[in-house]
């Protein structure tokens, strides 16, 4: 997706607002007029935004596989070594001394569902990246501060009807971002 | 989510956790400020702190030299006593490690948002602390070069891991927890990292940060996953915490030693393990709300709330104390009975009625309320609990060991001077890392302090079931 053979001279066209309640107005309004390669950008997470802009999102089903493969995982290796590899007589207990081995198990299982989780998440959004387009729009430091942003991708199939929308949102400013 | 009650009900919680007036702009300019200052405009207080954290570095690291060259000989431990200072400050380590786990996943799960002024500074804490917590056992197998044969994996020699072993788990939780922890604070500096990247005037300060950033870009669709990941984070950090404790406990309960072998042992070191290292958030972040004038952010409602939690967690493990005594009468064995008169009465009872006073008694203060919200008291009454909490280790642990079954197997053990230089050094290192985090890090969550600004007037995902659900 990233790599086309010809490239648009934008990555999109941003929207800026100073408040977080017109930027939930532009999401909704986005779709209803069937935007879909958008985006919002807000300096802490909104609620609002991530329901307006309907996202999915398949982290929790991915740290739930992996945690179970860490449970897997930790009773395989200790079964393995505990009755076939390496079985040894201790206090007279049996070898699979299941029990016992409750403990590593269930640190495996959250070793695991942590990594997923982590890196679940930044594989999800394509992390790390140290560059991209929109870190050429000056203003686009301050959505780490107090401002709010809204983007039409020029992948967008509506593209040509970006700008007219964008400005019908009542934005503080609008923007083009430079591909 | 109707505005009007969200206003009310922000007004009248935020009033006590933030100072009126801050918008998201003064908050993010205010915390990221602290580290984006030019080196020379550094407070003095934090060049005294480090310079004590370096004087303890320097010392950590001639101990270290002279024990890998010499061998563990140098320390005070021997039989009966095998395990002394190196088990003592790990435990005590780990505990104070907890409160960072605590405050960031527990509480994060409870929807007590006071906890958010804190929690970095507190995870940071963690991450140092177990650090600390890791060189005990690592130095005390002697050759820690070869402290890897803990793991399992295939080697020529044949061997495995014993899996029945309290040990072996330890080796699993500890490295687990120190793993998750990490995860859990890079995880959470992400946005803030790219805050200090749009915000850093000088080019190297501005790479630096992106780089560790990663290119977060404040996206919706990313904040979405960042947030699930860092609910689920929270949720599996909060069994895991209440695990490394307990099987920590486990190295001793598991042995039939009297004073070690009792069930009681994993809630209460839980408990012990909150009531410490909410001491030494105390410890630590009374003189750097000082510092750096923090009081809009860590206000007195924050210091009132930990205070509580304190005199809480120190009530749960006073009633451990009085447990371990009820149990030795009731066990009706005569080696337990022995263990407590000379716990009581013997050549350490002076470390007993030390523990008592400082763990127990002196909490007690935090009964009145204005002792909850004077700095002096809070700071004499953590380093009360952080002293009380080392004593509690050096109880069980020695006095315990030194006089087991056999009269003629009993012996004394007092630490060596490599022992306590070793112990200095461990706090120099966490003064040391500690304060150079507060130099180059956020050590405010700031993208969760923007959250917390009523007239922000929005909530993520954490907040937003707080407010459709429960009455605060």
């Amino acid at each position: 997706m990233a790599h086309h053979d010809h490239k648009h001279p934008l990555h999109g066209i941003l929207a800026e607002f100073d408040r977080p309640e017109p930027l939930i107005e532009a999401c909704k309004a986005a779709r209803a007029a069937g935007f879909t390669k958008i985006e919002a950008f807000s300096p802490m997470p909104i609620h609002g935004v991530i329901e307006a802009l309907g996202l999915k999102n398949r982290l929790p089903l991915m740290v739930l596989c992996g945690g179970i493969a860490g449970a897997a995982v930790g009773f395989g290796l200790q079964y393995w070594v505990s009755v076939l590899e390496y079985p040894i007589n201790i206090g007279g207990r049996p070898y699979l001394s299941w029990p016992a081995f409750i403990v590593p198990m269930f640190e495996t299982t959250i070793l695991f569902a942590a990594l997923t989780a982590v890196f679940g998440m930044l594989a999800l959004n394509g992390l790390p990246r140290p560059h991209h387009p929109l870190f050429g729009v000056e203003r686009f430091s301050e959505a780490s501060r107090d401002r709010f942003f809204f983007l039409i991708e020029s992948e967008d199939p509506q593209f040509d009807k970006a700008r007219e929308f964008l400005a019908s949102c009542h934005p503080t400013a609008i923007e083009e971002v430079p591909n | 989510m109707s505005d009007h009650m969200h206003d009310q009900r922000d007004q009248k919680q935020q009033d006590a956790i933030i100072a009126p007036g801050h918008t998201l702009a003064t908050i993010t300019d205010k915390i990221s400020e602290i580290v984006l200052t030019p080196p020379l405009k550094t407070p003095l207080g934090w060049h005294a702190m480090m310079g004590i954290g370096s004087i303890g570095m320097l010392l950590l690291g001639a101990t270290v030299t002279k024990l890998v060259f010499t061998g563990i000989g140098i320390w005070g431990n021997n039989v009966p006593v095998g395990w002394a200072f190196d088990i003592i400050n790990f435990v005590w380590w780990i505990g104070i490690g907890h409160a960072g786990t605590l405050i960031s996943a527990i509480l994060m799960l409870l929807r007590q948002t006071w906890r958010t002024s804190i929690n970095r500074a507190a995870e940071a804490m963690t991450i140092f602390a177990v650090s600390c917590a890791g060189m005990y056992p690592l130095l005390h197998t002697g050759r820690p070069w070869l402290a890897y044969w803990l793991l399992p994996y295939p080697n020529t020699m044949g061997m495995w891991p014993q899996f029945r072993s309290p040990l072996v788990w330890d080796v699993f939780a500890v490295s687990t927890y120190a793993t998750v922890s990490l995860l859990f604070w890079y995880t959470g500096l992400i946005p803030d990292l790219a805050t200090l990247r749009d915000r850093a005037k000088h080019k190297a300060v501005k790479l630096f940060y992106g780089m560790l950033a990663m290119g977060w870009r404040n996206a919706a669709s990313h904040w979405d996953r960042y947030e699930t990941a860092s609910l689920i984070l929270a949720g599996i950090s909060t069994p895991l915490v209440l695990s490394v404790h307990s099987v920590v406990s486990f190295d001793f309960a598991a042995g039939i030693l009297p004073g070690w072998h009792t069930t009681v042992f994993p809630p209460y070191f839980v408990a012990g393990a909150i009531f410490a290292g909410f001491a030494m958030v105390l410890t630590l972040m009374l003189p750097l709300r000082a510092a750096y004038g923090l009081h809009d952010f860590i206000t007195e409602k924050h210091l009132d709330v930990m205070a509580k939690v304190l005199l809480a967690t120190g009530l749960i493990v006073t009633y451990g104390y009085a447990l371990e005594v009820f149990m030795a009468w009731y066990s009706g064995s005569p080696y337990e009975e022995y263990m407590l008169i000379n716990r009581l009465t013997g050549p350490y009872a002076w470390t007993y009625w030390a523990l008592i006073l400082t763990n127990c008694t002196i909490p007690q203060l935090f009964w009145y309320g204005p002792a909850r919200r004077n700095i002096w008291a809070l700071f004499f009454v953590s380093m009360s609990v952080n002293i009380g909490m080392w004593l509690e280790r050096f109880v069980i642990i020695v006095t315990s060991l030194h006089r087991d079954f056999l009269p003629a197997s009993w012996g004394h053990y007092a630490p060596t001077v490599w022992d306590w230089s070793m112990y200095a050094g461990t706090i120099g290192f966490f003064l040391f890392s500690f304060f150079l985090f507060v130099r180059v890090l956020p050590m405010i969550a700031m993208f969760e302090m923007r959250m917390l600004v009523p007239a922000s007037g929005v909530t993520g995902k954490d907040s937003d079931h707080k407010h459709g659900g429960s009455h605060h």
